[in-house]
């Protein structure tokens, strides 16, 4: 007994059926002001990409949440699997030396 | 009997602990499938009460009685369409589409709050479903922020932001009524008498009669008892009411010095599994209503589908 | 008695009153959850405009609530019926066209309505795409979408005359520029979604009049009825 596991928001994806009349799952990313990046906000369905850019503007930017947004189709999305998690992130645990806070200054040098 | 292999044993320990140390569930960690089945339902049902409950606040809409107020609640009902949207992206998460939802709902499979299944008779209506129903929605939503479900959790988090918009609007639309003419006064009251034991009920049962709760508790799905959520929300209302110069229908309402709680009295829960079972004023109504505009919808949906293909803009 | 200051803001705003009251019935009734959300933003828009513009003519509940049917001075298209998807469809896509160029004429302008003219332009240009994007595709979409699209498209044009007659106070826009800009826009759209531009008057034989005079269709009082009870129901009230 396994249990399935889709991808964030990937439901058209494997199990369930999909009718004709089912619009594709789409992911929204909204950038909410210049100079920050898109996030994830959540998904919606539409036939096609023109409209859910505009689904997404209405849905996700009702109270001027954002300047920009993206949509991906939700089947597009390659994610990490939480199996590889190990392999995929904990070699970054051990590499302190990436971080500037490893290193020691003495007082009074500046600008570094 | 299903055989647990040892590979189960270890995702389950990892999840134990995930949820252990109030971390976030996300949608391709591995889940036991009960966790994943009560979160669906419950996200579910969530979800097709914001859908289900547009129609008893949308039966105003063309008859708000100025163009502030029809403002306001064509921006609530608009809300809770948007709503409803979140919470069906957070149940897909979970390997479930919409359109399977959607059939549930209209095939009565799942459920929706309780509440809805009751009119709106009059404008009072309106304030009484923001104040008292919306009221004892966040009371129970807040909590869901902090759901071990990361999805559901943001979901959330978006709409609790929301919907204290919704609740206040409600209460100041009573404070005018209330302080009105004599027969806004009496509509206000009215509204208020028979929409406060219905609240009460959106808690669900007694906590020694809720079938769900232990196990929600557990997997912090749910993080307090309904009937600690109840206390909670007549403990807030009560001062408001005495606010909007408006009684609360109960004759035992009195404050308890020792428990530092407001007492109140007994619910008529034969009244609540009667409605749960579909025999409240506006069951069928409400279904009718959701199922004829998805129906009529249909060809909508199928032409612009069809557009995409024809076109090389489906996505498949 | 109301005070009505003579302006063109009236019509201009009881046409966005009343169709952000036809686009409010939606609600709970739409096709897909999404289109619920974006008839909404339209209505929403639509009675933004309405309060401003009624503003300029006097109080906006006033003249909302207490006018009879024939004072206002919305067109009569704006006051039709929803009927199905298709026809709500085909009344924004012939009304925003429309308005978004009349906006755009009067943004430019120095008359007191255009800073409310420069604002709603934007707006009107989201509803005028929401429109075309759904003309495509329902008259590009299945038989049955189209079959719907193009009847829903020649019911309504005898309708659309009116929107080119003068209006008092808006003396300065030509409205055969305006009536040739919107024959041209729309032609193409309906040709992108494969419909065919209907034929035939774009207005009723009546000598009587249409909507800017006062003159309104059978659905209308019934729309005010339903809209203006409430209010008139407790004279005097605020809310």
């Amino acid at each position: 007994m396994t249990t399935p596991r889709p991808t964030e928001g990937t439901a058209t994806a494997g199990e369930t059926t999909t009718r004709p009349t089912d619009w594709p799952l789409w992911e929204v990313f909204v950038r909410s002001r210049r100079g920050l990046s898109h996030t994830h906000a959540g998904s919606l369905h539409a036939p096609d990409a023109e409209m859910a850019l505009r689904n997404a503007r209405d849905l996700y930017t009702r109270r001027s949440e954002g300047v920009s947004i993206w949509v991906v189709p939700s089947t597009q999305v390659t994610a990490s699997s939480p199996d590889e998690k190990d392999s995929f992130f904990e070699p970054a645990g051990d590499k302190p030396y990436r971080h500037p806070t490893f290193y020691e200054i003495p007082d009074g040098v500046h600008h570094l | 009997m299903t055989t647990i292999a040892p590979e189960e044993t270890a995702h389950e320990a990892v999840f134990d602990a995930t949820v252990a140390a109030d971390e976030r569930i996300e949608p391709r960690d591995w889940m036991p499938d009960a966790y994943r089945s009560t979160l669906v339902r419950q996200i579910a049902q969530h979800a097709h009460s914001e859908i289900i409950g547009m129609q008893p606040e949308g039966n105003w809409i063309t008859r708000a009685p100025s163009l502030r107020r029809k403002a306001i609640l064509l921006a609530k009902v608009q809300d809770e369409a948007g709503h409803g949207l979140y919470l069906y992206s957070a149940a897909e998460t979970l390997g479930t589409s919409r359109d399977e939802l959607l059939d549930k709902l209209h095939s009565g499979r799942q459920k929706y709050s309780s509440i809805f299944n009751y009119p709106t008779l009059t404008w009072a209506d309106v304030g009484a479903v923001g104040w008292l129903v919306d009221g004892a929605a966040i009371t129970n939503q807040v909590p869901l922020c902090r759901c071990s479900y990361g999805p559901y959790a943001r979901a959330m988090v978006r709409i609790c932001k929301e919907e204290s918009f919704h609740q206040r609007q409600g209460y100041e639309l009573l404070l005018h009524l209330s302080r009105g003419t004599e027969a806004q006064h009496a509509m206000a009251q009215d509204a208020v008498n028979r929409w406060w034991w219905p609240s009460l009920m959106m808690f669900g049962p007694p906590d020694d009669e809720s079938s769900h709760s232990a196990q929600s508790m557990a997997w912090k799905i749910k993080r307090h008892s309904n009937d600690e959520l109840r206390q909670r929300f007549v403990d807030i209302c009560v001062p408001q009411a005495e606010a909007l110069g408006l009684t609360l229908p109960d004759p035992d309402l009195t404050w308890n010095e020792e428990r530092g709680h407001w007492d109140f009295g007994p619910i008529d829960w034969t009244e609540f599994r009667e409605v749960l079972k579909g025999n409240g004023p506006c069951n069928d109504q409400r279904i009718s209503q959701r199922r004829r505009a998805h129906e009529e919808g249909a060809w909508v949906r199928e032409a612009a589908a069809a557009h995409a293909a024809k076109h090389g803009k489906a996505v498949r | 008695m109301i005070n009505v200051t003579a302006t063109p803001a009236l019509p201009l705003g009881d046409d966005a009153l009343i169709l952000s009251h036809r686009l409010g019935e939606w609600a709970g009734h739409a096709p897909v959850l999404e289109e619920e959300v974006a008839l909404a933003n339209i209505a929403l828009d639509l009675l933004g405009q309405a309060r401003v513009l009624l503003s300029l003519a006097g109080d906006e509940d006033e003249l909302a609530y207490l006018r009879e049917e024939r004072q206002f001075r919305n067109l009569q298209l704006v006051e039709q019926p929803n009927g199905d998807f298709a026809h709500t469809i085909a009344r924004q896509l012939y009304f925003s066209t429309y308005q978004e160029l009349l906006f755009e004429h009067l943004a430019a302008g120095e008359s007191e309505l255009a800073p409310l003219a420069g604002k709603a332009v934007k707006e009107v240009a989201y509803h005028r795409d929401h429109a075309e994007q759904w003309t495509i595709r329902l008259g590009d979409g299945t038989d049955e979408s189209h079959t719907r699209m193009q009847r829903a498209l020649d019911t309504l044009w005898g309708f659309t005359g009116e929107m080119f007659e003068p209006v008092d106070g808006l003396e300065a826009v030509s409205w055969a520029t305006l009536h040739d800009a919107w024959t041209t826009r729309v032609t193409a759209i309906l040709g992108q979604a494969t419909l065919t531009i209907p034929e035939g008057p774009q207005r009723g034989a009546w000598t009587a009049g249409a909507g800017r005079q006062g003159i309104h269709t059978e659905p209308f009082g019934r729309l005010l009825a339903e809209m203006q009870h409430l209010h008139r129901s407790h004279p005097g009230a605020t809310w």
